[in-house]
């Protein structure tokens, strides 16, 4: 299983998930500029949390014109994976590889701190190492991450099983006080119609390691391994 | 030429600055019943001078850049 880990400007979780991919769980990782446009030949691209282009006009609205997007569009409709955490997922929702956007978090803060995640669709290739129902204790680390759709786009979502994740509390109830940020329908985390393509605010990379509270977050960077193999 | 162009939340999506903005004016006493959030630009572009073309181009700019179509709406205010 090859990865490769994207650097726009102002990206800051780029060496922490190129680490726990590589030393953490041993796979082979590569690092790639936002101004290269060839993947060589990895199977996954990550596009990492921080703050591209210094999210100025909108989370995401600049870095969709970096040349790597294209090649990252190419490679998902070659089927291949393609994950964004954090602002990794506002850029892939700005390039409509992903529904919905992200707005300013409901109580105007930014929120840093571990959530539980609810898995709710575990037969998706970011998902299958949980359980059904299974809660994730995954830090979140964000000011715009209150996802928004239109009613409609949202019923599709919810039809076609897109939504992954869900805020929930620590048994797995998703109910208004375990949402951060004001999610539509306390999303967290969706796929694409075709299931190849992930984003999620929640920070796996910040949850591989026992040293860091949780490895819950391996759950979903085994998934994404085991699948391929 | 110089075009200025409008940026304003669609109706419905929740505006989470203007509101605080709307509750401070409020503390100060000054009533305000609704208060939305947008953004401002004042765009030139080089070499043109026809005010069709530069609508054209600044149309163009607003609706794959500027704005985002899920949440948000465009207006052109004055091309001059």
């Amino acid at each position: 299983m090859k990865f490769g880990v994207v650097i726009f400007p102002g990206s800051n979780c780029d060496h922490d998930t190129h680490h726990v991919l590589k030393s953490v769980l041993g796979q082979e990782t590569v690092f790639f500029w936002h101004q290269d446009t060839d993947l060589q030949d990895v199977d996954t691209v990550i596009l990492p949390g921080g703050f591209a282009y210094g999210d100025y006009l909108r989370c995401g609205a600049i870095a969709k014109f970096s040349p790597i997007l294209e090649s990252v569009r190419q490679h998902a409709q070659e089927g291949k994976l393609v994950v964004g955490i954090c602002n990794g997922f506002q850029i892939l929702q700005e390039a409509g590889l992903l529904p919905g956007v992200m707005l300013r978090n409901a109580g105007l803060k930014f929120v840093c701190r571990h959530v539980w995640l609810r898995t709710e669709n575990n037969q998706t290739p970011f998902t299958n190492a949980c359980q059904e129902g299974q809660v994730l204790k995954i830090p979140i680390a964000h000011n715009e991450g209150n996802f928004f759709i239109s009613k409609q786009e949202l019923a599709e979502l919810q039809a076609n099983q897109q939504i992954i994740f869900r805020y929930s509390d620590a048994q797995g109830d998703v109910i208004p006080e375990a949402n951060p940020n004001g999610s539509m329908d306390s999303i967290a985390g969706v796929v694409n119609r075709q299931g190849n393509v992930m984003g999620m605010m929640p920070h796996p990379e910040r949850a591989s390691e026992a040293l860091l509270s949780s490895e819950d977050g391996r759950f979903i960077f085994n998934s994404i391994i085991n699948r391929v193999h | 030429m110089k075009a200025k162009v409008i940026v304003r939340l669609k109706d419905g999506v929740l505006d989470p600055q203007g509101q605080t903005i709307q509750r401070s004016l409020n503390k100060m006493g000054h009533e305000v019943t609704e208060l939305r959030q947008g953004k401002y630009f004042e765009i030139e572009i080089n070499g043109m001078k026809d005010e069709s073309a530069v609508r054209q181009r600044v149309e163009q700019i607003a609706a794959d850049v500027l704005c985002n179509p899920i949440i948000e709406t465009f207006e052109i205010e004055d091309i001059a």
